[in-house]
C-alpha cells in the first residue's frame, strides 16, 4: 500500500518538474529585455493609478467560511459513505441527525441572507 | 538498494507512459477546441499548419514553439517568487492527479483505497495557483479575476464533494477501481442511472471548477480581459493554459468513471452486441468515454452565453446544494433498503 503512494509522490514530483522545466526553457531561449513601460502593471493603456491591493468585498471572506464548514461536513461524510451497508440503521440515523443540523444550518444562512450576490 | 532504483525506474517509466499521451491529448484538445468551435460557427478554424497534408494538425506544435520563444515579463510591480511560483502550482496538482485513475482493469499507477479523496484534494489544490497568480500580479485585473474565481471554484467544490458522497454511498468504496467495478452489469447498470441528479450536478461544478464557458468569470475577456492570468506571458502563460486543459480531461475521466463505467462496454449482457464487441479492449471505452466528455466541454462553450456573478453564486449555493443533500438522503435510504439492481 506504502509502495502505491510512493508513486503518487513521485508524480506530484514529475507534475513540479512539468512546470518548472518550460519555465526554465523559455527564460533559456527567449529575449529578456525588460524596461519600464513593459513592466508595468495593465490597466488599458494607462499608467497604474494605485496599488492594486485594494480592500475588497466581505462577502468573497463570507464564502470562504462558510465553504470552510460545509468541506469540513464533506470530510464527515467521506468514511460514513463507504462502510454504510455495514453499520445498518444506527449508522444511518446517526448521519441524518447531524445532516439535519446542517440543514437547520443551512436554512439559517439563507434567510440572513449569506448567499445573496445582488 | 538495487531493488530500490529499479523500482523507481519501473514507476518513472510509467509515468512517462501516462504523462506523455495526456500532453499530447492536452495539445490536441486546444485545436478540437478551436476546430469543434469553427465549425460550428460556420468557420474552418486552424488550417495553414499542416502535417502530412493534414490541415491544422501541427498548429498545437507551433503555438508551443512560438510560446517558448517569447519573453516572459515579469512585472516590476509583482512579487517575483510568487509570480514564478504560481503556473507550477497549478500544473502540478492538474497532472498528478493521474496517478490514480484506472485505464483499464489492473491498469492504474497507484491502486489507493483513498483514491476519491486524493483526486478531490488536487482539484481543490488548483484554487491556489489560481489565488496566487491573481495576488502576485499586483494588477487590478489578476486580483478581480483570482478573487471571482476562488470564490466560484470554493462554491462548486462543496457540490461536487456531495456529489461524490453520493457515488461512495453506492458504490460503497472510495477506491477508483471499486467504483468501476461495482458498476458492472451493461449500460443501465452505471450510476448515471440511479444517480442521475448526481451526475447532472458533478458535470455542472466540473465545469465551474475548471473556470470554463459558461462559467469563466475568473477570466471573463469582455470585462476583465484575461482576469488571473492578464500579467503572464509567453511560456508562463501557455503552462496555465496546459493546466486548464489537463483538468478538463481528468473531469472528463472522472465522469466516465463515477457515473459511466470507466472501461467497461456499454453493450455488456446484451445478447448480440455483447459478443460483437466483446473483443474491443477496456481502454478504448474509457477513452472514448473521456473524449466525448471532453468535447462536451467544448460543445458547451460554442452554445451557452455567459453566467451573470450573481446567478452562477445562485445556483451553486441555492440550487446543487439542496439537491445533493436530498439525494443523499435518498441514496442512503436506497442502500440500506437494498433497492433495485443496483443497491442489492
Amino acid at each position: 500500500m506504502l509502495e502505491n503512494y510512493f508513486s503518487v509522490l513521485i508524480f506530484i514530483l514529475i507534475g513540479v518538474a512539468m512546470g518548472v522545466a518550460p519555465l526554465v526553457l523559455g527564460r533559456l531561449v527567449a529575449p529578456h529585455r525588460p524596461d519600464k513601460e513593459k513592466n508595468s502593471p495593465y490597466e488599458c493603456g494607462f499608467d497604474a493609478f494605485e496599488d492594486a491591493r485594494l480592500p475588497f468585498d466581505v462577502r468573497f471572506y463570507l464564502v470562504a467560511l462558510l465553504f470552510i464548514i460545509f468541506d469540513l461536513e464533506t470530510a464527515f461524510f467521506f468514511p460514513w459513505a463507504v462502510v454504510l451497508d455495514k453499520i445498518g440503521w444506527f449508522g444511518f440515523g446517526a448521519m441524518m441527525i447531524f445532516l439535519g443540523l446542517l440543514v437547520i444550518g443551512f436554512i439559517y444562512e439563507w434567510k440572513k441572507g449569506a448567499l445573496e450576490w445582488e | 538498494m538495487l531493488d530500490a532504483i529499479v523500482a523507481l525506474i519501473i514507476i518513472l517509466i510509467k509515468i512517462i507512459v501516462i504523462v506523455v499521451p495526456l500532453l499530447g491529448a492536452v495539445a490536441y484538445l486546444t485545436l478540437a477546441e478551436r476546430k469543434v468551435i469553427g465549425f460550428m460557427q460556420g468557420r474552418i478554424g486552424p488550417n495553414r499548419v499542416n502535417i502530412l497534408g493534414l490541415r491544422g494538425m501541427g498548429q498545437p506544435i507551433a503555438d508551443g514553439l512560438k510560446l517558448v520563444f517569447k519573453e516572459i515579463i515579469v512585472p516590476s510591480e509583482a512579487n517575483s517568487y510568487l509570480f514564478i511560483i504560481a503556473p507550477i502550482v497549478t500544473i502540478a496538482p492538474a497532472l498528478a492527479a493521474w496517478a490514480v485513475i484506472p485505464f483499464n482493469h489492473g491498469w492504474v499507477l497507484a491502486n489507493v483505497n483513498a483514491g476519491v479523496l486524493f483526486v478531490f484534494a488536487l482539484s481543490s489544490l488548483g484554487v491556489y495557483g489560481i489565488l496566487i497568480a491573481g495576488w502576485a500580479s499586483n494588477s487590478k485585473y489578476a486580483f478581480f479575476g483570482a478573487l471571482r474565481s476562488a470564490a466560484q471554484v470554493v462554491s462548486y467544490e462543496i457540490a461536487m464533494g456531495f456529489a461524490l458522497v453520493v457515488v461512495l454511498i453506492a458504490a460503497r468504496s472510495s477506491n477508483l477501481q471499486d467504483i468501476i467495478l461495482a458498476q458492472q452489469g451493461g449500460l443501465w447498470h452505471w450510476y448515471w442511472l440511479p444517480l442521475l441528479p448526481m451526475f447532472v450536478v458533478f458535470w455542472i461544478a466540473g465545469v465551474a471548477e475548471t473556470n470554463r464557458l459558461p462559467f469563466d468569470m475568473a477570466e471573463g475577456e469582455a470585462e476583465i480581459v484575461a482576469g488571473f492570468h492578464v500579467e503572464y506571458s509567453g511560456i508562463s502563460f501557455a503552462i496555465f493554459f496546459l493546466a486548464e486543459y489537463a483538468n478538463m480531461i481528468l473531469i472528463a475521466a472522472l465522469t466516465s468513471i463515477f457515473f459511466f463505467g470507466g472501461w467497461l462496454s456499454p453493450f455488456e449482457g446484451i445478447p448480440v452486441l455483447g459478443t460483437l464487441f466483446g473483443w474491443v479492449p477496456g481502454i478504448i471505452w474509457f477513452l472514448a468515454k473521456t473524449a466525448f466528455f471532453s468535447v462536451l466541454f467544448i460543445w458547451l462553450r460554442a452554445t451557452f452565453p455567459r453566467y451573470r456573478y450573481d446567478q452562477i453564486m445562485r445556483l451553486g449555493w441555492k440550487v446543487l446544494i439542496p439537491v445533493t443533500i436530498v439525494w443523499i438522503v435518498v441514496t442512503s435510504l436506497a442502500v440500506e433498503l437494498h433497492v433495485g439492481p443496483w443497491f442489492s
